[in-house]
């Protein structure tokens, strides 16, 4: 895997909280190679040749479609961007198998099928496994020979994956595993040939182990089609194990470190949802912009309306976010990659040490990005009125497609947890000096305000960020300090200080990407963008962190930190009205999502 | 067989075109391009033919601003072993002869078997460049190629006529092919292809070096067709409208 080519310098897991970050800090759709335009073309290109003429057969389950288009992108190596080319992949940058979960992001069912395959369902090998069972199983998911599926979740065993039912107990001669249990909503189960399957060893928890499961196995039985809400196209299933004799050299990475493959490849899957949603985001704002241009009322095309051009901003400015948030995790876990090649020696272990390193952001960027396209959607449908609600319409499709983001890959409600919590075993661990930050910002704030002016051309972005992460510090500080250990049974206090977190992670993204535009003198819609969403987001912050400190404290100490509060989300209105205009013109002249 | 290819980088199929400025050529600053269709099939065409005959040089060569670049990378990523980039920063500014003299002056030295061209470009879409540069090379040439058949010395391809027919002829090497769009399957740049067309070698050359020579015919004003829509409203009785309606179309109108 060759290292991107702008290099960012390294910085920690959760430290953005901390350290102002500046423009070449920022990894970036700007910072992509020649390479990562053409492969971003060649996906768009397969995309309009392959998928989109069958979307009514993929939609319709006509048999073998799916799959054949599937096999077909490998032919392409779209299915192998980042396996080594030892196992017949492509060796390329993360960066790039992000900009390919972009552009095959236009069609929520066909992207299932793609990244049940290619993501999940070959992660777990190229991460964990063996050289033999990569040479016997990950070469050919590369070659799109076979079809990968991620067999996880259970009916009883959701969020709480480790709850988990299925059993794998070795047989008296030792040579084979034998698995009972049953897997629910897995992408891909209709038509795998091999599923990477979860399950605990002698039923006992501390032995939760993955396996190699092929579907010939004799026992192995997918469920029927389930009946969905969107992603209709997709297959999802129930995986039936009934006695099946697994042989022993099947077992993926290390008995009883089951849960460490989930996470990590969860992790992965977090972090692919943010260019998913971009890509998703921008067909859809495409879409719109389109209607809005041609659709007439009242004698004028609505693309003339201030509430029709208020949600196309809206939507382009979310989208902005999320790809700003997305490409610079890219740039962050890359950075951790310098030099690395799947050759060294440790070469996996490392690689995902780089990825965890991050968990918190992952969870942030997954939550971030559902929520944005959900957004978009939603809007999507009603610039379409009700055209929006028939299903002659493509954003009828979208948006039920768009609504499972915010459940798979581990919920939004895990992951707001997952967020919060990593960054206090962070601090709990000395890796994230947490409790020092807060100390030296409480300081701060006895002091009283300070009454410097800046009065330079970013002066305001800058303040509006610093104060975002000051306001999670805050609200942290308070947080601990009112539960201690107990802070992370409080799941409504916990959510609050992920959403401040994600907030202000997401403003110094907007923002960093907006100045690096200007530098390069592209950055008039960016900077609008960026004016609209710091303060709009400081809006919300100011909400979520009264809230919060309101939960965590009392008398004058309460009064206290809302005056802190009061005086962080302090900020200088902007004609949001006429920002969001301009945004909205340059998409309606574009006739899609453009900066 | 050495196979040279010329192609030009257009405008994307979808894009919003606006004029620029001074109203002589496209705004564009906010487009994205891609390879001339047509270009793109005598692309195809050219591997093809260096697959079945399992031995020779495909060559793609683009005269183009720098941005061009990624066209000619997208050429290798399908197969081409190398490639000319013509550096030329505002191809809209020459004409077809202009350009083909250039052409010319970077394919001279290569002395290619056959040079194969889209029959147009999707921007201009004036259909001269091949037809100049065959004469220019004083090589043999035809148009609106739907297929090519190696032969020794020579080649047979099939024409494109009106209303459904061919004309098949066989033509002396070296030749120029105008290239039709839609006579093979396109491939695409593979992710392996992308990453292997770094190695290749891509050359440039400045169009100012070249012997090229002013333009005789240029772009004076570029506009969009004006939208005429004009309503008039005929009074009177039934009888009295049908009969000023009948003396309009004929008479104004010219449809009766």
């Amino acid at each position: 895997m060759a290292a991107i080519s702008v290099a960012v310098p390294k910085t920690k897991g959760g430290a953005f909280l901390l350290d102002a970050a500046s423009p070449d800090h920022l990894y970036s759709p700007e910072d992509f190679t020649e390479d990562h335009q053409a492969v971003a073309r060649t996906t768009d290109d397969f995309f309009r040749q392959e998928v989109e003429p069958n979307l009514e057969a993929i939609l319709r389950h006509e048999p073998g479609v799916a799959v054949r288009i599937v096999k077909k992108s490998a032919e392409l190596g779209l299915t192998a961007v980042t396996v080594p080319e030892e196992y017949g992949g492509m060796e390329m940058d993360m960066v790039s198998s992000m900009i390919v979960a972009e552009g095959l992001a236009k069609d929520g069912s066909y992207a299932n099928w793609h990244g049940a395959h290619a993501g999940i369902g070959t992660l777990p090998l190229l991460l964990f496994g063996t050289h033999a069972q990569r040479e016997k199983y990950l070469t050919r998911l590369a070659k799109g020979e076979i079809i990968g599926a991620y067999a996880l979740t259970e009916p009883e065993a959701g969020s709480d994956s480790l709850a988990s039912k299925t059993t794998a107990v070795l047989n008296s001669e030792g040579t084979h595993y034998v698995l009972n249990g049953t897997k629910m909503w897995i992408s891909n189960g209709g038509e795998a040939d091999l599923y990477t399957v979860f399950a605990k060893i002698d039923g006992a928890k501390e032995k939760f182990t993955a396996f190699l499961v092929e579907r010939s196995y004799p026992g192995v039985k997918p469920g029927q089609e389930e009946k969905k809400m969107g992603v209709k196209g997709a297959s999802t299933t129930a995986i039936f194990l009934d006695n099946v004799h697994v042989p022993v050299e099947n077992v993926l990475g290390e008995i009883g470190r089951g849960h460490i493959i989930a996470f990590n490849v969860l992790n992965l899957g977090r972090l692919k949802l943010g260019p998913f949603a971009v890509g998703a985001s921008k067909y859809v704002i495409g879409l719109c912009a389109k209607y809005a241009n041609d659709r007439r009322a009242f004698g004028k095309a609505i693309g003339e309306f201030g509430m029709i051009r208020h949600k196309l901003a809206e939507m382009s400015i979310r989208t902005f976010a999320t790809e700003s948030i997305s490409y610079r995790m890219a740039g962050m876990i890359e950075a951790h990659l310098e030099g690395w090649t799947p050759r060294q020696e440790n070469a996996w272990p490392t690689y995902l040490k780089a990825i965890e390193e991050f968990a918190a952001e992952c969870s942030f960027v997954k939550v971030f990005a559902s929520e944005s396209l959900d957004y978009v959607v939603d809007e999507g449908v009603q610039i379409h009125g009700g055209n929006g609600f028939s299903a002659e319409y493509a954003v009828e499709k979208h948006y039920r497609d768009s609504r499972i983001n915010r459940i798979w890959e581990g919920t939004n409600e895990i992951n707001r947890l997952l967020g919060t919590g990593t960054l206090l075993k962070r601090a709990q661990r000395g890796q994230l000096p947490l409790v020092a930050a807060v100390q030296k910002l409480m300081g701060e704030l006895m002091a009283g305000p300070s009454f410097e002016t800046d009065s330079s051309e970013w002066a305001s972005e800058i303040a509006l960020v610093a104060n975002a992460k000051k306001v999670t510090l805050l609200a942290l500080g308070a947080a601990y300090q009112r539960f201690l250990a107990n802070l992370d049974q409080q799941q409504e206090v916990m959510a609050g200080i992920a959403d401040l977190a994600m907030a202000a992670f997401a403003m110094e993204s907007v923002y960093l990407r907006a100045r690096k535009l200007a530098a390069l003198g592209r950055g008039e819609i960016a900077a609008a963008m960026s004016q609209v969403f710091l303060r709009d987001r400081m809006q919300a912050i100011e909400a979520t962190g009264k809230t919060v400190l309101a939960a965590c404290a009392e008398g004058d100490n309460l009064r206290a930190s809302l005056t802190f509060l009061k005086r962080l989300t302090k900020y200088d209105p902007v004609n949001s009205i006429a920002l969001r205009q301009q945004i909205a013109l340059r998409v309606l002249a574009a006739e899609r999502y453009a900066l | 067989m050495k196979i040279i290819v010329a192609i030009k980088q257009v405008p994307a199929r979808d894009s919003q075109l606006r004029l620029n400025a001074a109203a002589k050529w496209i705004d564009d600053s906010d487009l994205t391009f891609e390879i001339n269709e047509p270009d793109a099939y005598a692309l195809e065409e050219a591997l093809q033919l260096k697959e079945k005959l399992g031995t020779g040089e495909v060559v793609a060569l683009c005269l183009g601003p720098e941005r061009a670049a990624s066209t000619i990378r997208e050429a290798l990523a399908k197969g081409a072993d190398r490639a000319i980039h013509i550096v030329c920063e505002q191809p809209e500014a020459l004409d077809p002869l202009a350009i083909a003299k250039l052409l010319a002056a970077a394919v001279g030295p290569e002395a290619p078997d056959l040079l194969l061209t889209g029959l147009q470009s999707d921007d201009l879409g004036s259909g001269q460049t091949g037809v100049i540069l065959a004469e220019l090379l004083g090589a043999s040439h035809a148009t609106i190629i739907m297929e090519v058949q190696p032969q020794a010395g020579a080649i047979r391809v099939k024409r494109e006529l009106e209303d459904g027919w061919f004309q098949y002829i066989t033509m002396p090497l070296p030749a120029v092919l105008t290239i039709q769009s839609g006579l093979n399957r396109l491939r695409y740049a593979t992710l392996m292809g992308i990453k292997k067309a770094k190695t290749k070698e891509l050359r440039t050359l400045e169009a100012a070096a070249l012997a090229g020579g002013a333009p005789v015919a240029t772009l004076d004003k570029v506009y969009l067709p004006d939208r005429q829509k004009q309503t008039l409203m005929i009074e009177g009785t039934p009888k009295e409208q049908a009969a000023k309606l009948v003396e309009k179309l004929k008479f104004e109108m010219r449809v009766l």
